[in-house]
């Protein structure tokens, strides 16, 4: 599994996903922002971080960076896309996902774990997990309060498109469990096509035992069974 | 080619959570104001440009405005145009 990893000025967690493809076995490679190509690869990912200081809104000045247009093209062809927290706003913003993240109910930066609620193991990202299974995984952010009209949370909801939901232990979506105001308790969505992706907690943060918890490795070995493990052919 | 001043206000749009209004509204309140039944909490942005016409420093404000300035999902935008003031030498 060929990996570009994203980075922009301001991303932080490039690394921790760079390590995080390498551990379950795939092949990583950076990619600048300046880049023009993403270059031979199979899944691209773009990380966590305040890209651009979170000026204007967290993830909109990123979008505008020369290498987002061969991740449009890329996400246009089918090929996988991970947005992981800012990564997400930056789908959001690009259009490449529906919604937007507003700043979060309790105007505080929220780092701590939270509990997820897998809604759907059919997807590529998601089909390692069981349906219903509660993973704990950090979130770090103070704009993951997920918004979007009526309409679009329906059809969202209708089409299995939402990927993972804030819960309690009991895995109930209690608005106590919901560490951001998002809509729905959402956490994570996928496009209308099935390949593109974004959540707002951190998968690649817990990938090992000392880290507190292996929940998010589901993801990266869902993505990982699709390819070759290092990308030859 | 003109100077045109583009006062650009980008707001939240009405019915959204906004926790940055209801934290100052209730703030105001503390400090007594109870007459505040709202406060919202937008960004005002000033550009500087070059136009042939007001309206073309408007119709590129717009673009500017549906492209980056302004979330399409949660946010509004108005643009105010005034014609650049000639800049006056002082001695």
């Amino acid at each position: 599994m060929r990996v570009a990893i994203v980075t922009f000025p301001g991303s932080n967690c490039d690394y921790d996903l760079y390590k995080c493809v390498q551990l379950v076995g795939g092949a990583p490679a950076f990619r600048w922002h300046r880049d023009v190509e993403l270059g031979d690869v199979e899944v691209v990912m773009l990380p966590g971080g305040f890209s651009y200081g979170d000026y204007l809104r967290a993830g909109a000045i990123a979008t505008m960076s020369p290498i987002m247009e061969a991740v449009k093209a890329f996400a246009g062809s089918g090929g996988p896309v991970v947005g992981i927290c800012n990564g997400f706003q930056m789908l959001c913003e690009s259009g490449l996902l529906p919604g937007a993240l507003l700043r979060n109910r309790s105007l505080l930066f929220a780092s701590r774990d939270v509990l997820l609620r897998v809604e759907n193991t059919s997807s590529t990202f998601t089909q390692k997990y069981e349906s219903g299974q509660i993973l704990r995984m950090p979130i770090a952010h103070a704009e993951g309060n997920y918004h979007a009209d009526e309409e679009t949370l329906n059809r969202l909801e209708g089409e299995g498109r939402v990927l993972f939901r804030y819960t309690n232990p009991e895995g109930e979506a209690v608005d106590d469990a919901n560490p951001n105001g998002s809509a729905r308790s959402i956490a994570g969505i996928l496009n209308e096509s099935g390949n593109v992706m974004g959540m707002m907690p951190h998968p690649e943060r817990a990938v090992e035992p000392i880290l507190g918890s292996v929940d998010g490795l589901g993801l990266f070995t869902a993505l990982l069974s699709q390819f070759s493990p290092l990308g030859t052919v | 080619m003109s100077r045109f001043r583009l006062e650009i206000r980008v707001i939240p749009r009405p019915g959204l959570l906004d926790p940055e209004g209801k934290a100052i509204q209730h703030a105001l309140h503390s400090l007594e104001y109870e007459q505040v039944r709202e406060v919202r909490v937008g960004k005002l942005l000033y550009l500087d440009v070059e136009a042939a016409s007001s309206e073309e420093a408007r119709g590129g404000a717009e673009a500017m405005c549906h492209r980056l300035l302004a979330n399409p999902v949660t946010e509004d935008f108005e643009i105010e145009v005034h014609e650049a003031r000639e800049e006056t030498v002082r001695v």
